[in-house]
């Protein structure tokens, strides 16, 4: 396994959002991790990645335990982050937004530079020096996961990338994720759309009220009716 | 202060203007690099750091120092500038790492007040390896003559310094715009968060942004060198200029900053070039100040978050979510019954010297509970609240002086003048929030202070009034004291009252959450305004008192560290609980008291600590009990 979190739980100030939550991902695979509005999606992912750090448990990511560590550290480690809110930096242009992502190359992963990330995401290409505040939404989301890619990361943690977008895009950005598949990366997509898990991932993980219900392959999570209408909006 | 030049018969009024515009833009060239030092350590950091006038004070000394070391001369000059500019960015940079990154998460007023402590720090250093004189500057070699204009003659340096500025704002663009460092900095001015989570280290960001900022600004110091001296009162003397500065061009806006300095010096230039006229006995280059002020008030009512800033959206880390207010337990009003009792009983017991001690400490409880009513209650942050305090104590003494009031009379007089003030101020203070309230409660302290400095005839200038006594039954420091006693017991009463008074309630309300507050028909502005009058009229009395037990007035009642000392007082008290303050009050006042008298170098003592209480308690010492106490829940 790449990436094994055990046990982890973690707090908003006194609020308990996190209780015992565990989940895995193996080399080259695709995780959803699944839920309602409000379940702990992006908080798991957080805590993953240090942003919220995890009061109890353990996060181990290619053996390395990496619970209590800061954020960057993480990251450098070769853990990328792809935030729900695309947090673009609005006032950078679109280089310089994938120049804060820039880290050294990592030996046995795909390294990558801004044109090889214009070559899947040929909308980028265009604007290559416009403000990040100026691009629609959809452009902001790919730009969000080329500048993560940008740290040429192993394993990328990627919280809803299909929210908020045209169904036209989602399509697109399934290809996309797709082909970083097929580069080697492995992936964790947190998704309320089951709809775009399925064309993307292999095995799903829901979460509801901050803790895990169900943990299975794609295939099994669509043959169990009661555990989808118990936890997803379907 | 500039002096005020005449425009003489025989020069052509447009050749004296050019002159004179020329004048205002050089002096806006150190003004725009401090103010631009202090944008971009605010952009990244969320610090508004108060020691920026210590870094462009020390740059000023270190520059005249090296460049006596080098011998003078071309390169000694220019070697000395950039030395003391380095110099400068090296002390940021040890400030940074011993102070700041213990305090990044601490709530913005206890980052102020952390960076106050360190002024005081580096004025007692700087007397103690300058001396008290001003040093004069070296002039600058090969920049010492004049460029004739007309009949005007235009020195070089000022030439010089005029196109520095804009040197300067090319070469940060170059940085921020072509260099990785820069880029990472402008994105860490918008989300420090995701930078960190794209595998940046922020502490070298950090602490390369405040290198930056504390070199700009020493440089500022050492660049107008030539044109004036290295001084002690540079500090505190440019500090409000650049909060306007940076204010007015929006935080964290380098170009904002450039024109809003600039816009400075055209309101400096008016005001000289109309120096003959006058208003009300000044004369309008005596106002200078006022205008600037004046003007950074429109620009935020206007646009409240500046010429070129961006509409605050950080939120969360403004201060400590405060418990709600309680009332005080039984045992607690025993003990201060028996406080009560102790302070009636006083004068038979303590010597005089400890009555006026005495007297000091219950004048300043209530000056530092009008303090906390705003912003324990209201939930409004106060930086210049001395304002209030040292209108009361001139509101009391002007009656006494122009009218011969007598005390009993003046002693009204005094809280009509802090709530006037407060009224007028709080109308629009309680516009803004955040770091912008608190620089602009800042900036109309330093307008109460330039009026009573500056406006000579009524105030008595830097001398300010004297022989305001009280009357003769309450002559004898006993009888003052019992008459102080009376006066502050009766207030702290009435200010407690109003805490948990239907109006307490619902401004405590506006204060934990705006909106809600709002929606349920609560105008919080309005309640806002009415608690800054409220506030204002307390530290009056507080501030006419204090006009009697002294005997006179001073400027320095509306100075800036007047009003620190009110914060530190509330904060060491706590917040959240009504007697906070006063303990506050007696622990500070007695704290200050013992250091003047042990040493010259109080200061020192005193900025070490605050400082260490501000690392030691990040969350106040009310929070740190707070969390104790809770700590202590949660195992049980
Ligand atoms: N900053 C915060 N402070 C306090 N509570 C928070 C904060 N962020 C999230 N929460 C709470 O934590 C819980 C889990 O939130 P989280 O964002 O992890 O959910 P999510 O599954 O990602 O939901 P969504 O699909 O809406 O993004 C929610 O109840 C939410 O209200
Ligand atoms: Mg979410």
């Amino acid at each position: 396994m790449m990436l094994v979190v055990e046990g982890i739980s973690a707090y908003y100030g006194r609020a308990h959002i996190l209780a015992d939550v565990g989940l895995s991902v193996a080399r080259g695979e695709v995780l959803a991790l699944l839920g309602r509005n409000g379940a702990g999606k992006s908080t798991t992912l957080k805590s993953i990645i240090g942003l919220v750090p995890p009061a109890a448990g353990s996060v181990r990511f290619e053996e390395r335990e990496i619970a209590s560590r800061p954020s960057y550290e993480i990251a450098r480690l070769g853990l990328g982050y792809v935030p729900e809110e695309r947090r673009i930096f609005s006032e950078l242009t679109v280089l310089e937004n994938l120049e804060v992502g820039r880290q050294k190359p990592r030996p046995g992963v795909p390294e990558w530079t801004p044109e090889r990330l214009f070559a899947i995401f040929p909308n980028l290409a265009e604007m290559r020096n416009r403000p990040g505040g100026q691009m629609s939404g959809g452009e902001q989301q790919m730009l969000t996961i080329a500048r993560t890619l940008m740290g040429n990361p192993s394993l990328v943690l990627l919280d809803e990338p299909s929210e908020g977008l045209a169904p036209k895009i989602v399509e697109q950005m399934a290809e996309t994720l797709k082909a970083l598949k097929q580069e080697g990366l492995t992936l964790i997509l947190s998704e309320q759309n089951l709809h775009f898990a399925r064309l993307v991932a292999d095995r799903a993980t829901i979460i509801e009220k901050g803790r895990i219900r169900f943990t299975g392959t794609m295939a099994e999570l669509m043959a169990d009716d009661d555990a989808r209408t118990a936890y997803l909006t379907v | 202060m500039t002096a005020a030049p005449t425009a003489d018969n025989g020069t052509p009024p447009l050749e004296f203007f050019l002159s004179q515009l020329l004048t205002g833009l050089a002096s806006a060239s150190a003004l725009f690099l401090v103010a631009c030092g202090l944008t971009i350590i605010f952009g990244v950091t969320r610090i508004v750091n108060f020691a920026h006038g210590s870094f462009y004070m020390l740059g000023a000394y270190i520059a005249y120092s090296a460049i006596t070391a080098l011998g003078g001369g071309f390169f000694g000059f220019w070697g000395g500038v950039i030395l003391a500019a380095l110099a400068a960015g090296l002390i940021g940079v040890a400030m940074e790492m011993t102070i700041l990154r213990r305090i990044y998460h601490a709530p913005e007023l206890f980052q102020l007040l952390a960076t106050f402590g360190v002024v005081l720090i580096v004025q007692d250093v700087a007397l103690y390896l300058w001396g008290p004189e001003d040093l004069l500057g070296p002039r600058a070699p090969g920049l010492t003559g004049a460029v004739a204009m007309g009949s005007q003659r235009i020195p070089e340096y000022d030439i010089f310094l005029i196109l520095f500025a804009p040197l300067v704002l090319g070469v940060l663009w170059l940085l921020f715009h072509r260099t990785r460092f820069g880029i990472l900095v402008r994105a860490a001015t918008q989300d420090r968060q995701m930078v960190a989570a794209l595998g940046v280290n922020q502490k070298w960001l950090l602490t390369g942004v405040f290198f930056l900022g504390a070199a700009l600004a020493g440089l500022g110091g050492a660049i107008q060198l030539p044109k004036g001296n290295a001084g002690l009162t540079m500090d505190l003397g440019i500090i409000a200029e650049v909060f306007v500065v940076t204010v007015v061009g929006g935080m964290g806006s380098i170009l904002g900053a450039y024109l809003a300095a600039l816009l400075i010096a055209l309101i400096r230039v008016f005001a000289v070039a109309n120096a003959g006229s006058s208003l009300l006995g000044i004369q309008l280059w005596q106002v200078e100040l006022v205008l600037i002020f004046a003007v950074m008030a429109v620009v935020l009512v206007v646009r409240p978050w500046g010429l070129l800033g961006k509409r605050e959206t950080l939120t969360g880390h403004h201060g400590a979510v405060e418990p709600p207010l309680l009332a005080a337990p039984a045992a607690l009003k025993w003990f201060a019954l028996a406080v009560l009792a102790l302070l009636v009983a006083l004068p038979g017991m303590a010597g005089t010297y400890s009555l006026v001690i005495a007297t000091e400490i219950l004048i300043f409880a209530l000056f530092a509970a009008s303090l906390h009513f705003l912003m324990g209650v209201g939930g409004v942050i106060s930086f210049g609240h001395a304002a209030y305090f040292g209108l009361g104590a001139y509101g009391a003494a002007l009656m006494v002086k122009h009218f011969a009031w007598p005390m009993e009379a003046a002693l009204f007089a005094a809280p009509l003048g802090g709530a006037l003030g407060a009224l007028i101020f709080g109308w629009f203070c309680v516009r803004l929030s955040g770091v912008y309230l608190a620089m602009l409660t800042l900036a109309f302290a330093q307008i109460a202070w330039a009026v009573a400095f500056q406006w000579i005839d009524v105030t008595g200038g830097d001398n300010g009034i004297l022989g305001i006594w009280p009357s003769s039954w309450a002559a004898t420091t006993p009888a003052f004291y019992g008459l102080v006693l009376v006066v502050v017991i009766v207030m702290l009463l009435a200010i407690r009252r109003i805490a948990f008074s239907p109006f307490g309630y619902a401004l405590r309300a506006g204060r934990d959450s705006p909106l809600r507050a709002d929606a349920i028909g609560i105008d919080v502005r309005r309640m806002r305004w009415f608690a800054f009058t409220l506030a204002g009229l307390f530290a009056g009395v507080a501030g006419g008192l204090f006009a009697f037990l002294k005997g006179s007035v001073s400027p320095d009642l509306m100075g800036i560290p007047l009003s620190v000392d009110a914060l530190v007082m509330v904060l060491l008290g706590g917040v959240q609980t009504l007697a906070g303050p006063l303990v506050g009050a007696v622990t500070f006042t007695a704290l200050k008291t013992e250091l003047v008298s042990l040493t010259n170098y109080w200061r020192l003592l005193l900025g070490l600590v605050i400082v260490g209480l501000v690392i030691a308690f990040p969350q106040g010492i009310a929070g740190f009990v707070r969390d104790r106490f809770m700590a202590k829940e949660t195992r049980a």
